[in-house]
């Protein structure tokens, strides 16, 4: 009783949310449908009868989770999916409780499977309730320290949630993040690691914000002979040995420039290419890293490869659309490591000169500390530039960053957000891109901007598309 | 211009500590040095170098997480604390932030109950009162020598002055070394420690200054920096002093 209740108010939030345009409905029918029946994600999780699969990690979990998604429709079946990024407890409960049928009924999800992106801090709770078949772990970097107090609280909950693992659960682990490769020693069940394999990919130095660089076995430095991106490559402890775990699901080639790239992802199954209009390395992770989670819970070559070939991109985190006769491309940033690639992913672009709008927020889902930006190296644009805007509530603190980093002469500030996109594509040459870099609040009001003039939907009906 | 303008820095376990965007008071008191003709020279100390007192004149140490901080205490007792002490009582200028600021001081007690030795070149003491003890994070903005400092704030210990340390500035806004008596960070000589990071030094040029010129008149009497333009760093100064006391007020 307790928990058909607990739908029926749920359901009842989420089509009043949606209805007068509160929020999308993507947390608030979870937060109800939790406070009526505590034990309403266990329930319903549980009868999926694909059973589900978390993926976490800082940087590209939502990106995965979806390609993730395309691959399990491609192969014939439904999914759950928590999709528009409200990755907690009640973004999970909303989910299910979309899903189920107004009594809670088994019929409704007999066939599902769940594909649910969880927080890196809510993984342990989310593997209690959810008890996955599998789970998927991409990377960990620093990212909303105010949040999380340290990165190391973060690998310890993983660590703990990981050794209490089902047996039968499989692990998915990227081979190339040490912090997240040494979780392969706590499992109890099988674990797939996936990674790039084509070294001519990576650089030889670690990027000034790296983390992870000390072994987690015996605290040494670790020695790299490749590095991808942030702390993620080819690295290997001379001291004790620990070394990058061989992995099961590899990039084997890759070429690409800033409007897509072309790839070889070798599985066990043999070996898929594919043309994508995503960009960077770290979307080369997540391409392998949903290949290799595809195939842990036994989907076959032809429908990862469909899958993958079908994807759009994730709101927000990079997408293109055409605003007054602008490309306008929105590109998340959120923290050192993943700034830093969609910098040097812009900057490869073979244009002489780039226009770019930042915003930078403070609000709790951004992180109330800015202190990253000093880690990122915006000093790759400096004479690359037309003109950079600063904007969000921590403008001038990006503006001083900017400055820092050469870019004065071609640097406005506009804290307030519409003007500064209105100006920032009047400044840019008619059939020009507009880069926009908004942190993550920012990214929310400059969609609902953007997607009035582009005449888009808001973000939430796009992304229910599925 | 007098010749031979110039400032050697020595920047203490670059790679370890880290976390904050400390990288930003290097490249500040680069920056504002070298627009002035004073050469700037920094030397990266990691764990098992050698710290020079008599060819330093300014060091600085930034802020790490608790495991990093472990490996950096080992090698601050055996290899670092006795020519720190030697550069403190030299006049060097020694700017400490953050978990930086912790292993100045006399220990850290962290969470745990485990005890690091600090290098005791300020007497301060730090205690984490334990893994459920509410974390200091926010924006913070503090009086100093009549204008303000700002910068975000995120420690879970809570700092204490001995006799020998005076507060560096007092808090209008978060928490400072211990959310109890007003102080934020600490100074004895030229030892400067605070808990501000943000990064510290670029939204604060008059701090950065004053820094620069105490470690300038070491070896030039009255030695006087021009003026910058600080347009851009004094509106995100001001703008930092808006948002963390409306925040404030409003929670």
């Amino acid at each position: 009783m307790r928990r058909t209740a607990a739908i029926a108010a749920a359901k009842v939030v989420a089509g009043l949310s949606r209805r007068f345009r509160l929020g999308g409905g993507t947390a608030l029918p979870g937060l109800v449908a939790e406070r009526i029946d505590p034990e309403i994600v266990p329930g319903l999780a549980s009868r999926l009868g694909q059973g589900s699969v978390l993926v976490t990690g800082t940087n590209g979990k939502t990106t995965t989770a979806r390609l993730l998604r395309k691959i399990v429709q491609a192969a014939g079946m439904e999914t759950v999916a928590n999709r528009e990024g409200s990755n907690m407890m009640r973004g999970i409960a909303s989910a299910l409780v979309e899903s189920a049928g107004w009594g809670g009924d088994v019929d409704a999800s007999a066939g599902k499977l769940g594909v649910f992106e969880v927080d890196e801090a809510t993984v342990p709770e989310a593997a209690w309730a959810v008890r996955p078949r599998a789970a998927l772990f991409t990377n960990l970097f620093r990212d909303q320290l105010d949040r999380y107090g340290e990165v190391e609280y973060v690998a310890d909950g993983w660590r703990k949630a990981v050794a209490a693992w089902p047996k039968l659960a499989v692990l998915i682990l990227n081979a190339d993040d040490p912090s997240v490769a040494s979780l392969g020693k706590q499992a109890t069940g099988p674990v797939i690691y996936y990674g790039l394999e084509d070294t001519s990919l990576g650089g030889d130095a670690l990027e000034h914000s790296a983390d992870a660089r000390w072994c987690t076995s015996c605290g040494a430095e670790l020695v790299y002979a490749a590095v991808f991106y942030g702390h993620l490559g080819h690295w290997r402890c001379e001291k004790c040995g620990n070394e990058r775990p061989k992995p099961d699901v590899t990039v084997t080639a890759l070429t690409g420039g800033p409007d897509g790239m072309t790839l070889t992802i070798a599985l066990p199954e043999g070996e898929i290419s594919l043309t994508t209009p995503l960009t960077g390395l770290y979307n080369a992770y997540n391409l392998v890293a949903a290949a290799a989670a595809a195939a842990a819970i036994g989907i076959r070559k032809p429908a990862i490869e469909q899958g993958l070939v079908s994807f759009t991109a994730a709101f927000g985190r990079q997408e293109r659309l055409s605003v007054a006769g602008r490309e306008v491309q929105v590109i998340l940033a959120k923290n050192p490591a993943g700034l830093n690639q969609v910098l040097h992913t812009i900057t490869a672009a073979d244009v002489e000169e780039r226009d770019l709008v930042f915003f930078l927020n403070d609000d709790i889902a951004d992180g109330r500390d800015i202190s990253w930006i000093w880690d990122v190296d915006f000093e790759l644009l400096a004479g690359r530039t037309r003109a950079v805007t600063a904007s969000g509530s921590r403008a001038w603190d990006m503006a001083l960053r900017l400055k820092y980093a050469g870019l004065e002469p071609v640097l406005r500030v506009e804290a307030e957000t519409s003007e500064a996109l209105a100006s920032a594509l009047r400044g840019t040459p008619a059939g020009r891109t507009l880069y926009v870099i908004p942190t993550y609040t920012a990214m929310l009001s400059v969609r609902e901007i953007l997607a009035r003039q582009a005449g888009r939907g808001a973000f939430w009906e796009e992304a229910r598309d599925g | 211009m007098a010749k031979d303008l110039k400032l050697r820095l020595a920047h203490l376990y670059p790679k370890l500590m880290n976390i904050y965007g400390d990288r930003g008071n290097i490249m500040c008191l680069k920056r504002r040095c070298e627009l002035r003709g004073i050469a700037f020279d920094v030397v990266d100390l990691g764990t098992g170098d050698k710290l020079r007192p008599k060819e330093t004149d300014m060091v600085f140490v930034g802020g790490a997480q608790d495991r990093e901080q472990r490996l950096v205490a080992e090698d601050l007792a055996a290899l670092k604390a006795k020519p720190l002490k030697e550069a403190a009582e030299g006049d060097v200028v020694i700017l400490a932030v953050c978990g930086g600021y912790q292993l100045a001081g006399q220990f850290y007690r962290s969470a745990d109950g485990g005890e690091l030795l600090g290098a005791g070149i300020l007497d301060i003491w730090t205690e984490h009162p334990g893994p459920d003890a509410r974390r200091f994070i926010g924006n913070v903005v503090a009086r100093w020598n009549g204008t303000t400092l700002v910068g975000f704030e995120n420690h879970g210990g809570r700092t204490h002055l001995g006799p020998g340390a005076r507060p560096l500035a007092e808090v209008v806004s978060g928490f400072g070394n211990n959310g109890e008596d007003g102080t934020e960070g600490a100074v004895s000589r030229n030892v400067f420690g605070t808990y501000l990071h943000g990064s510290l030094l670029p939204k604060n040029p008059a701090f950065a200054d004053f820094l620069i010129e105490t470690a300038m008149r070491r070896k030039h009497k009255d030695f006087r920096l021009d003026e910058l333009d600080d347009r851009i760093e004094n509106t995100a100064h001001a703008e930092a002093v808006r948002l963390a006391t409306r925040r404030a007020i409003i929670g």
